[in-house]
């Protein structure tokens, strides 16, 4: 089983913090808001300049190309970006067993990005990340735009990806009974950096 | 063929027409009455500076002086280059990128015409050399300035549509792509535009120059269709060249989005 190490990253906005996850494994980190979560997801996927050990296996990352390390290492953005026309422009390689899952069928992909709602914007961006099969996901608070129905799909499909794949989630969630039914640890994100919390 | 000489009183003419603009713009209160002024003085005072410096050089023919009137010009259109950016880049790279595109497109392209096409002797005859570099760097800036400035303002705008596809495993080039064609084709719009306009809707400035010089209709034709080409490659070069640059400096070693190299 391959393991995600984070050892003390920081940068300018976000305090020193560590954590380790191995795939199969979903935590959940919460705290309050503007307290550096996304920016903490975004130092991991370095899409920010940081310092700090980030690694799999002992692998550093930044032994792994960038573009690579991304696929393994896959950020869910809090609110998604469509750059193309059409979905099928963002979403390619997708089995319809997922797309099914999350209340979509293959002629989805032929939609236009403009008539997609926020709620289907979102549930797509997560099918999108999906595609590359990524070992960690770093979701940044996945269900915070969707109805209570689709939420629970959403839960269904990620834990089961994290269960099957396998892979490791990281997942920034602010519903204390959401974590209470996902998360195998916890983690709290203060001031001082990211603390884990005994259940 | 002599050309009518100008008298001072006949400049006088002309300056009383910009002096009653000056005055209907301050009874209409538009604000610009002393810009307008301002830039009509610095008109004259900067071409009859460049007249002064141009007789020089047609005195004194020499490479050592031309190169470093060349260098001058250049350092001048790099500095308005980086003006006419809203966000330019930090550090060496807003003055370097502009200024190192138009020498490597200007100066090319300028050479090649002086040598090879024009072929004077000795081919570095300021009558030539000075005119050509001179409406190639303009024209070549304003293809800079204007791919880098869509290239810098998309990057901006569309930081969330960039960085979502490096989240997804795109390289930096690859998702700038969009921007850098775009950026590209800004640049060269407006001397495609002028090429498709010339003679039709205006006369260019130094065909109507040749002209007023007293030069045959079809001798001023020909140079501007040479001077035409010219610039349309060199700006186009030009802002192939600083696009190129520009978006790759965007992105740093690991492929992050570095908006933090541009000023606020």
């Amino acid at each position: 089983m391959k393991c995600l190490q984070v050892k003390e990253i920081e940068n300018e906005w976000l305090p020193k913090s560590s954590l380790t996850i191995k795939m199969g494994e979903c935590i959940v980190i919460s705290g309050p808001s503007g307290i550096g979560k996304s920016l903490l997801l975004r130092a991991i996927a370095d899409l920010d300049v940081h310092e700090g050990y980030v690694g799999i296996d002992n692998v550093p990352y930044n032994d792994i190309p960038a573009v690579q390390w991304r696929k393994q290492v896959g950020l869910l953005a809090a609110e998604s970006a469509w750059w193309g026309e059409m979905v099928s422009d963002h979403i390619e390689n997708i089995d319809s067993e997922q797309l099914n899952s999350l209340g979509f069928t293959e002629e989805t992909l032929n939609w236009s990005i403009d008539r997609l709602s926020t709620g289907e914007k979102q549930r797509l961006a997560i099918l999108r990340v999906l595609t590359n099969k990524p070992d960690f996901l770093l979701l940044d608070e996945p269900t915070a735009n969707l109805d209570p129905k689709s939420v629970r799909k959403v839960e269904k499909l990620l834990l089961d990806y994290c269960h099957s794949n396998p892979a490791g989630l990281i997942w920034v969630s602010h519903d204390m009974e959401q974590a209470k039914r996902i998360a195998d640890r916890r983690y709290l994100f203060e001031e001082a950096g990211l603390r884990e919390e005994k259940v | 063929m002599n050309m009518i000489s100008l008298s001072a009183v006949d400049l006088s003419i002309a300056a009383v027409l910009v002096v009653v603009l000056a005055i209907l713009g301050l009874k209409l209160q538009l604000g610009v009455t002393k810009q307008l002024l301002i830039a009509a003085v610095r008109t004259t005072v900067q071409l009859l500076l460049i007249g002064y410096i141009l007789k020089f050089l047609f005195d004194n023919v020499h490479l050592g002086y031309l190169a470093v009137i060349s260098v001058v010009m250049l350092m001048f259109a790099g500095r308005e280059v980086m003006a006419r950016q809203t966000h330019p880049y930090k550090g060496l790279w807003g003055f370097g990128m502009g200024t190192l595109s138009m020498f490597l497109s200007t100066f090319m392209v300028t050479l090649l015409a002086l040598t090879v096409i024009i072929n004077n002797d000795p081919w570095y005859t300021p009558q030539y050399a000075i005119p050509l570099l001179g409406m190639m760097l303009g024209n070549t800036m304003t293809g800079i300035a204007l791919g880098l400035e869509r290239l810098t303002q998309a990057a901006r705008e569309q930081q969330n549509n960039i960085e979502a596809r490096l989240m997804l495993g795109h390289s930096g080039h690859e998702a700038i792509t969009d921007i850098r064609k775009q950026s590209m084709r800004y640049g060269m719009i407006p001397i495609i535009n002028s090429m498709a306009a010339a003679g039709l809707v205006s006369l260019p400035g130094m065909m109507t120059g040749q002209i007023l010089a007293g030069s045959p209709p079809l001798e001023a034709v020909k140079y501007q269709i040479l001077i035409m080409f010219l610039i349309a490659s060199g700006t186009g070069f030009g802002t192939v060249i600083a696009v190129v640059m520009g978006s790759h400096r965007l992105f740093d070693e690991r492929d992050r989005l570095r908006l933090d190299r541009l000023r606020k």
